[in-house]
């Protein structure tokens, strides 16, 4: 009998592999990308058996490589994801994604009434627990944190 | 040279104890001499987008005081403002008027972005439920003079603690002074654990209390804020506390001799009127001195003190 394991979801030969993303996380990752208006291949895998977690989500995207603001922002819901960067079905480059210190231009600010979310301001943000994810406003001084995170548009 | 000048000031966190201290030491001079044409050549904007009494009022006598000449708004009704200026327009606008702008605004954090547009010093006098950092300095400058000093002194915060912004940033900058913090508030209107935090994180004790009874006794400054009925979602239970945090002339008795009550004003009724005669009420100075304070902070910013 043929013990080797079929790829779930297939190899490609030049891209990105998103790997070992929370099952929650896996389609939140894909629409923070922006990979519903993506024109290439993109092949997502979500409860696959993993021995880093019980069950994990996979995103591959065919000839995209991304930038270290894209990263981070992967980082902010999957902080435990992979990222490995395929050239001619190998593997040339594997990161962690991680949260930075300090984010622009990406979250909103949870607060109503802060200026940000009412005049068109670059939002900017001092990351000031990693762990549990709390957000400091560098304009309203409030606290944005994993439950209420929101991207912008 | 000071290191205030062209310095803009919007979060009591922005200038250091030594900062501070320095304004106080000016804000003591213009206390002697308050009326000096120092500022004559010098034009400040007062942009109010929405009310204020004390504060607008006391900002502008103490430009005048000091001969600066005054542009602005009280109200945004009539201006640009209402015909959908954004703010970066309008400060971007005003900044080429004016050599100094005082802003307060309802939008939480305007003030730090009108300061990244502006070319000439912002200093927020009011940034919704955020910030209002003249007020700390005077309240400040009030406790040092009562006190004659700022060290080692035992705070009694009342009332109001989780939604003041007063005593938040009156307990950060106190921080500073190795204060022991005495906290009278019903329940549900505790100080936010971030405060406390910031108390912790600076190896000081607060010691929290629901009636206003008990810290009389210890308190150096009893700081009285106003509990609103609307923070409530109970009526009953608001009854219930209402009277925990109100000061009567008679329950002054056998506070320290030197103790003094402040109160960033409006009252209405947590400090009762028979308070007022006694020698243990300064809120009413307290709001004078915040012409000396901002008039400091003005000739500082201004690069002339």
């Amino acid at each position: 009998m043929d013990t080797k394991k079929e790829l779930v979801v297939p190899r490609i030969e030049n891209g990105t592999v998103i790997d070992h993303i929370p099952t929650e996380a896996v389609y939140q990752v894909a629409h923070i990308l922006g990979l519903e208006k993506y024109e290439d291949e993109v092949l997502i895998g979500n409860y696959l058996s993993s021995q880093k977690f019980i069950r994990k989500g996979i995103i591959k995207i065919k000839n995209k490589y991304f930038t270290k603001e894209e990263l981070s922002k992967i980082s902010l819901v999957a902080p435990m994801a992979s990222i490995i960067n395929i050239k001619n079905y190998e593997v040339i480059e594997k990161i962690e994604a991680e949260i930075p210190d300090h984010i622009e231009n990406f979250i909103k600010c949870m607060n109503p009434m802060c200026i940000t979310n009412h005049e068109k301001i670059v939002t900017k943000f001092d990351v000031v627990d990693k762990e549990n994810l709390k957000l400091r406003c560098h304009y309203c001084e409030k606290f944005t944190t994993k439950e209420t995170i929101r991207f912008c548009e | 040279m000071s290191t205030l000048k062209g310095r803009n000031l919007i979060s009591i966190t922005d200038f250091s104890k030594d900062e501070y201290i320095e304004v106080l030491d000016i804000a003591e001079e213009f206390e002697k001499n308050p009326k000096q044409k120092i500022l004559s050549d010098k034009v400040v904007a007062t942009l109010f987008f929405e009310p204020s009494t004390r504060t607008r009022l006391s900002f502008e006598s103490a430009a005048n005081q000091l001969g600066a000449r005054i542009i602005g708004f009280s109200d945004p009704g009539g201006t640009s403002v209402q015909k959908g200026e954004s703010l970066h327009d309008t400060i971007v606008m005003v900044s080429s008027y004016a050599d100094l702008i005082v802003m307060r605004n309802p939008k939480e954090g305007s003030s730090r972005y009108a300061s990244e547009v502006s070319t000439v010093p912002v200093i927020n006098a009011g940034d919704g439920a955020n910030q209002h950092p003249t007020q700390c300095m005077l309240d400040l400058y009030s406790i040092r003079k009562t006190q004659g000093r700022l060290d080692n002194l035992n705070i009694a915060c009342v009332g109001d603690l989780k939604y003041g912004r007063t005593v938040h940033s009156l307990v950060q900058a106190m921080c500073n002074f190795n204060a022991t913090f005495h906290l009278v508030s019903p329940q549900e209107l505790k100080l936010p654990s971030s405060v406390k935090m910031s108390v912790k994180n600076a190896g000081l004790k607060y010691y929290q209390y629901t009636d206003i009874k008990d810290v009389i006794p210890v308190a150096d400054i009893i700081y009285m804020t106003r509990v609103q009925r609307e923070r409530f979602p109970d009526p009953l239970e608001y009854e219930r506390v209402k009277d925990s945090c109100i000061l009567t002339a008679s329950m002054l008795k056998g506070c320290k001799e030197n103790m003094r009550v402040l109160h960033p004003l409006p009252r209405v009724n947590e400090i009762t009127v028979d308070v007022d005669k006694t020698p243990y009420a300064y809120y009413f100075r307290q709001a004078q001195n915040g012409v000396y304070v901002r008039q400091a902070l003005m000739a500082a910013i201004l690069g002339v003190r």
